[in-house]
């Protein structure tokens, strides 16, 4: 367990040791990862860290990789300490990390070429030089004739080699591989493995990591370290290992290196033969079962039969049918072509009554994480329609069977993997099914509880007879199936006992047999002329690395071309995805349009009614003042009291006007009138305007009335008020309103797709590239920024254009001189969004996050309703630095003022400013490695 | 027998509900907090407006004026030279700027109708309109008080007797918060139903559910029934508590008769979530939609600025929302105190909207849920 105990291997070409872990602990919160961890790596060995899923092999690799920062302990990567970030920056360019997931550091929307491509401009290689290596790559892992394309399109197996690519694009010195092979079909597997044989070959002093969940693969490592929940349980070669435990396959050998605890509970699984007699009932039939969606054929014209009681498997690689065929037969997916039965009658999603009859498991293990175990139970018992006295019998029956009492009011979430598991299975069983469809039930699930499992489905098969169909990727569980089908790539190869189909092919395993069915089916397609699928077998030299010459790793401050690849690569990937593009564009126009009209301060069109006592040429001569503006609209006179009560509460009507009885005839004589008028307060901003409105059609008509009649001087006015409105003479809402929305638009969406841009991949996990690559800080932040200033300049243009020609408010001032304050402006508004996406971790954080953030700020405290110089307290110091109240100066003076760069200099310093140094904040909180 | 799995499966919806922090604090946020700010927070119209006067008469009237402008309605006001005038409305320092022109108190004295000008910035729509009417008014009352010492200044002939009806100060938190509380109905039904499908195809529960002898319409209608409910409770207590409680806003209509409306509303949306629920793939992009959704629907309903001033085309299109009726149901029930009798037809225009978005999302939603995972 010491580093001592780690001897060099006979095929190592120097001893040298190029990675050192010294009593490295890794916490996640609560939850130890590691636990006083020593490893030792000595150059151009191959070394595997074996392990179920969750025992601390991804956090040791990411530590090694730089990926992680260190927390207890030293990790020394090529003569240096990995907590020194100059050091890390130093020998980047010397390590090639590929994380765990298929092609999680890989960009999906990008194509093949596109994202080697990417990488070798991260490490700063020229045009010729890149292109060489690419073609070199893509023709030694035989991808060279999917180049083109996208790298999400691409099977399990090219998405590893692909993968691969990109970490050999650099000619690394240490080559950390995250469980490479995970849901592969064995013959790319074992290309793969061909593939690093090669490289090896051609570069022997190479070291290479490897992480891996099957066991039989690691019999072919140098060395392996073997690792159980955070600890090291033992360091050797295969053959020591074996030899240690007396163990004779690595499962068993790692069974057996397990604490005495939990090897306790384990018992091998023993299968008893069938029962053929039974045969002849047949449960679930397939007959040409295909489905299409769109050009892709996931399911391709499988037939097979699933006869009663049997244990039936499907093996296959990860994306090859094996869950959408069991869809098919749930009814979830309805087939394209072909049909199934399940007991007899034709798949019907309608059909409730066979429904009762199934139980399915799906792959994640399906349980509502908000119930705990027993309301999990208790909502399926009820579902399926159980007998309500029954329920807390059957309920508490699961929970003995299944041996949960302890977890039973426990949420899923808080459970081990393994018990997860069990939950899931007596969820399934509630109901008593006769058929169980069980979608990959134990991926991820630890050797021990796996074993565990299938004592329970064994149980089920042969005691209870219920036919189990269940899918793995793994061949020791296939193995212990009664009949499998072997599938690849939407067919079924063939179906048979896994001993015949050994014998068949006269093969030495399970695995070998699959393979030469995969290597006959390729055979056949090629013979076909059809399109060459997944496994594209190696050809190319393999020396080809060789002749690499080392070029030496650029290393400045501050890099034009890694920023470009940031940047290009930014640019590629927000063109082909729709959903953040149509915001992206369409987003501000539509909102723009929404603002435009929904904060509308015009009010026009007002209605009102008159309740006239007086009928004069005088009274009528009152209303038509009224009824001629293009305020208000007059509908038909009010008959009394309660007919205006009526229609002011249906809301018909925003003014009623009351003119009493012999309203000319004291008029007249200059007696004082007085006119009754009701306004409908409902909405307070409408009654504001209503009653000014009103005031203001009183006076007029009383001047106007002043000039024709005796009393003008008793009324007349002492002095003038000339009231010039200035800047938008007609006062219309747009004109005040538009030049203050573009400004609010150009702040919330480029700040949050930038945002997003930057939160997206730390969900993603392509982020690691920026952590495991000589990229600096500034490079990244600059180059994911740059695509969205062009982006949102685009934009600006557009709202432009909007405002002038739909909207119809004019531009009076210097175009440049706006556009200048745009360019500096939307750099502050992307910086923003940058500077948001420190603090976020999740998107939809990032969302609401950026919306809080920039909405509040930019319409409260900026001049768009109220002037900043009318604000008091934190608001005005808000005000005065918000990038927004000074773009909100420009664009107004621009749009309503006719100013231009001289009118409006003090308006610009604070924008020249804004940029740099939001992003010297981002730069100094953006962390290069995951804390 | 449908209906218990209705029932049972909206108990689910609940009891998740239930675990989930955040939604719950989401809930409580938007029904107190989010409605109290938004209620006392709305500032007056008139909120220190910044103004500027330019004193060429330096007369004891002309100060009367300058000192008869304050805070809360003005800033105290800025007294500058007619040079500096254009350059400070240009840089939008100040909205108003009155000029009080050389001799205007002998001018006034003897009866040569003096004026005064009034400069207003019309870019800022919200202090321009009715600041220029508050300034008019102080200016002629100074004018008029400083006047009547001198000599007799009559009152005009015809009064106008001004009564607002519904809500007689035109207080503003009585509006924004109802209509606060309006607009959360909206989001919240919105966000939850459409969160709590996606977020069950995450987990890939609802293939789980489809399996099972369940059917779309039921998983369908259970969440809505459990969604409408939750906000329908949280509505009536918020609308008791804190809008007739702390902010002490008098409702007058009856609340039973809005909280049918209410339930009607949410029938529409609730389907709507699970419309848009099914048109994402993920979370976050739900929340993309969801901006681009929510704001239309709350700033053209009619809750923000009154209807009669968007344009004719965005009145009919806005009909087929359902906010735009319950904006109108809840003004009419809950400020007008109308019956029945008056808002039938906004009722009658929920329920269609509601089954026509009911049926709408039902329909997506069987197409769409078993390819979804």
């Amino acid at each position: 367990m010491s580093a001592d105990s780690f001897r060099p291997d006979s095929n190592a070409v120097d001893s040298r040791p190029v990675v050192r872990v010294w009593d490295v602990a890794l916490r996640y919160g609560k939850t130890v990862a590691l636990d006083t961890v020593n490893v030792e790596v000595r150059a151009g060995t191959l070394v595997g860290l074996i392990g179920p899923d969750g025992v601390g092999k991804s956090s040791l690799l990411s530590l090694i990789a730089g990926a992680r920062a260190v927390q207890a302990g030293k990790v020394e990567v090529l003569d240096g300490d990995m907590s020194d970030a100059r050091h890390r920056r130093a020998v980047a360019p010397r390590i090639a990390y590929m994380p765990q997931g298929l092609g999680k550091n890989l960009y999906p929307t990008l194509s093949v070429f596109e994202n080697i491509d990417f990488f070798g401009r991260l490490f700063g290689h020229g045009r010729s030089e890149r292109e060489r290596r690419i073609g070199d790559l893509l023709q030694s892992t035989g991808l060279a004739p999917f180049a083109h394309r996208p790298a999400g399109n691409l099977s399990g197996g090219m998405k590893q080699k692909l993968g691969l690519c990109c970490a050999l694009i650099h000619d690394p010195d240490v080559l950390i591989l995250d469980e490479p092979t995970t849901g592969v079909d064995p013959l790319s597997r074992r290309e793969f493995w061909k593939l690093i044989g090669q490289i090896r070959s051609g570069r022997p002093g190479m070291s290479i990591l490897v992480a891996t969940a099957y066991m039989e693969e690691a019999e072919e490592f140098d060395q392996l370290v073997v690792m159980d929940t955070g600890r090291v349980l033992d360091i050797g070669s295969p053959g020591e290992l074996l030899r240690r435990t007396g163990a004779a396959s690595m499962e068993s050998a790692f069974i057996a290196l397990l604490p005495e605890e939990k090897r306790r509970s384990h018992r091998i699984v023993e299968i008893p033969p069938r029962d053929e007699s039974e045969d002849g009932q047949v449960a679930i039939k397939a007959e040409n079962l295909t489905k299409r969606f769109g050009n892709f054929v996931a399911v391709d014209h499988v037939n097979f039969e699933i006869r009663r009681g049997e244990i039936f498997g499907f093996l296959g690689s990860n994306g090859c049918g094996k869950t959408t065929t069991m869809k098919m037969l749930t009814g979830l997916l309805p087939a394209s072509e072909g049909e199934a039965w399940l007991f007899g009658q034709p798949v019907d999603p309608r059909d409730l009554e066979t429904r009762r009859r199934v139980g399915y498991m799906s792959q994640s293990f399906s349980l509502y994480s908000e119930l705990t175990g027993r309301q999990n139970l208790e909502l399926h018992a009820r579902l399926f329609r159980l007998p309500a006295d029954e329920i807390p019998v059957r309920v508490q029956g699961m929970i003995e069977r299944f041996d949960l009492a302890t977890v039973a009011d426990v949420l899923p979430n808080n459970l081990p993997l393994g018990q997860r598991q069990r939950l899931s299975l007596a969820v399934a069983l509630i109901h008593q099914p006769e058929l169980l469809i069980l979608d990959e039930p134990t991926s991820g699930v630890d050797p021990v509880a796996r074993d565990g499992f299938w004592q329970t489905l064994v149980e089920l098969a042969r005691r209870d007879g219920v036919t189990i169909f269940i899918s793995t990727h793994l061949m020791n569980e296939a193995e212990r199936c009664d009949r499998i089908s072997l599938m690849h790539a939407g067919r079924v190869l063939v179906s048979d006992a896994p001993a015949a189909l050994i014998e068949e092919r006269g093969a030495e395993s399970l695995n070998d047999a699959f393979i030469r069915y995969l290597e006959d089916a390729l055979q056949q397609e090629k013979a076909s002329g059809a399109e060459a699928t997944a496994t594209g077998v190696s050809t190319g030299p393999s020396a080809s690395q060789a002749h690499h010459e080392p070029q030496g790793p650029r290393l400045s401050r501050f890099d034009f071309r890694r920023m470009f690849s940031f940047a290009r690569r930014e640019a590629l990937e927000l063109r082909r995805d729709p959903i953040r593009g149509t915001l992206a564009l369409l987003g501000s126009v539509i909102l723009m349009f929404v603002m435009g009209y929904g904060i509308s301060l015009d009010v026009e069109d007002l209605t009102f009614a008159v309740l006239d006592r007086d009928q004069t040429t005088t009274s009528r001569d009152y209303v038509l003042n009224l009824a001629g503006s293009r305020y208000f609209i007059e509908h038909e006179p009010i008959s009394d009291y309660a007919d205006l009560d009526r229609r002011m509460r249906s809301d018909e009507l925003s003014l009623a006007l009351e003119i009493p009885p012999g309203f000319a005839r004291d008029l007249a004589r200059g007696r004082q009138v007085q006119i009754g008028v009701w306004v409908n307060g409902a909405m307070p901003q409408r009654a504001e305007t209503v009653r000014s409105y009103a005031q203001g059609m009183h006076a007029h008509w009383l001047s106007q009335q002043g000039s024709k009649t005796p009393w003008r001087t008793a009324g007349g006015r002492l002095a003038n008020i000339e009231t010039r409105f200035r800047y938008n003479p007609d006062i219309k809402s747009l004109v005040a309103m538009v030049p203050a929305v573009i400004p609010l638009l150009l702040m919330l969406i480029p700040a949050m797709l930038t945002a997003l841009s930057v939160v997206r991949e730390k969900e993603l996990g392509s982020i690691i590239n920026f952590y495991v690559t000589p990229a600096t800080r500034l490079e990244f932040l600059i180059g994911k920024q740059l695509p969205y200033i062009a982006l949102a300049m685009l934009n600006f243009l557009l709202l432009v254009l909007l405002a002038v020609t739909v909207f119809g408010v004019p531009l009076t001032g210097s175009f440049l001189t706006l556009a200048t304050g745009t360019l500096l402006y939307v750099s502050a508004a992307t910086a923003v969004g940058l500077l948001i996406s420190t603090f976020m971790r999740s998107q939809i954080a990032a969302i609401f996050g950026t919306a809080v953030l920039t909405i509040l700020p930019a319409t409260e405290y900026s001049g768009i309703i109220d002037p900043v110089s009318s604000l008091e307290g934190t608001g005005r110091i808000i005000g005065e630095l918000y990038p927004t109240t000074h773009y909100v100066t420009i664009s107004r003076g621009v749009f309503s003022k006719a100013l231009d760069f001289s009118d409006l200099a003090m308006s610009f310093i604070p924008l020249l400013l804004a940029a740099p140094i939001l992003l010297a904040l981002t730069a100094a909180l953006l962390r290069k490695q995951e804390h | 027998m449908r209906a218990a799995n209705i029932f049972h499966l909206g108990i689910k919806e609940l009891r998740s509900l239930w675990r989930d922090p955040i939604m719950l604090v989401l809930i409580v946020y938007a029904f107190t907090l989010s409605i109290y700010t938004r209620a006392t927070a709305i500032p007056e119209t008139l909120n220190k407006a910044p103004i500027a006067i330019v004193d060429e008469d330096r007369s004891p009237l002309s100060a009367r004026i300058a000192s008869a402008f304050y805070p809360p309605y003005f800033l105290p006001p800025e007294l500058i030279t007619q040079a500096a005038m254009d350059a400070r409305m240009d840089a939008g320092l100040d909205t108003f700027a009155l000029v009080i022109p050389p001799e205007f108190q002998s001018d006034l004295l003897a009866e040569r109708r003096p004026a005064i000008q009034l400069n207003v910035d019309a870019t800022r729509m919200s202090q321009a309109f009715v600041g220029s009417g508050y300034i008019q008014t102080i200016v002629t009352d100074e004018v008029r008080t400083f006047a009547q010492r001198y000599r007799d200044a009559a009152v005009l002939p015809v009064d106008l007797a001004l009564r607002v009806r519904f809500n007689p100060t035109l207080n503003k938190s009585w509006f924004a918060a109802v209509m606060q509380v309006i607009n959360n109905i909206t989001m919240l039904s919105i966000v939850l139903t459409g969160a709590a499908l996606i977020r069950e195809r995450e987990h890939g529960t609802v293939e789980h559910l489809l399996v099972m002898p369940v059917t779309p319409f039921e998983i369908m209608t259970s969440k809505v029934w459990a969604i409408a409910l939750v906000v329908l409770v949280a509505s009536s207590i918020s609308l008791t508590a804190v809008v007739q409680g702390m902010l002490a806003v008098p409702l007058q209509g009856s609340l039973a008769l809005f909280l049918a409306g209410t339930a009607l509303h949410l029938f529409a949306t609730t389907s709507m979530g699970i419309f848009l629920g099914t048109l994402v793939r993920s979370m976050p992009q739900f929340g993309l939609l969801l901006m681009l959704i929510l704001l239309p629907l709350q700033m053209l309903s009619g809750a923000t600025t009154p209807r009669e001033s968007m344009p004719e085309i965005v009145q009919q299109v806005m009909l087929a929302a359902p906010n735009t009726h319950f904006v109108m149901l809840a003004q009419a029930i809950l400020y007008r105190s109308a019956g029945l009798d008056v808002v039938w037809p906004q009722f009658v225009a929920l329920a269609l909207i509601g089954t026509v978005q009911f049926g709408l999302a039902l329909s997506r939603f069987r197409r769409t849920i078993g390819e979804s995972a």
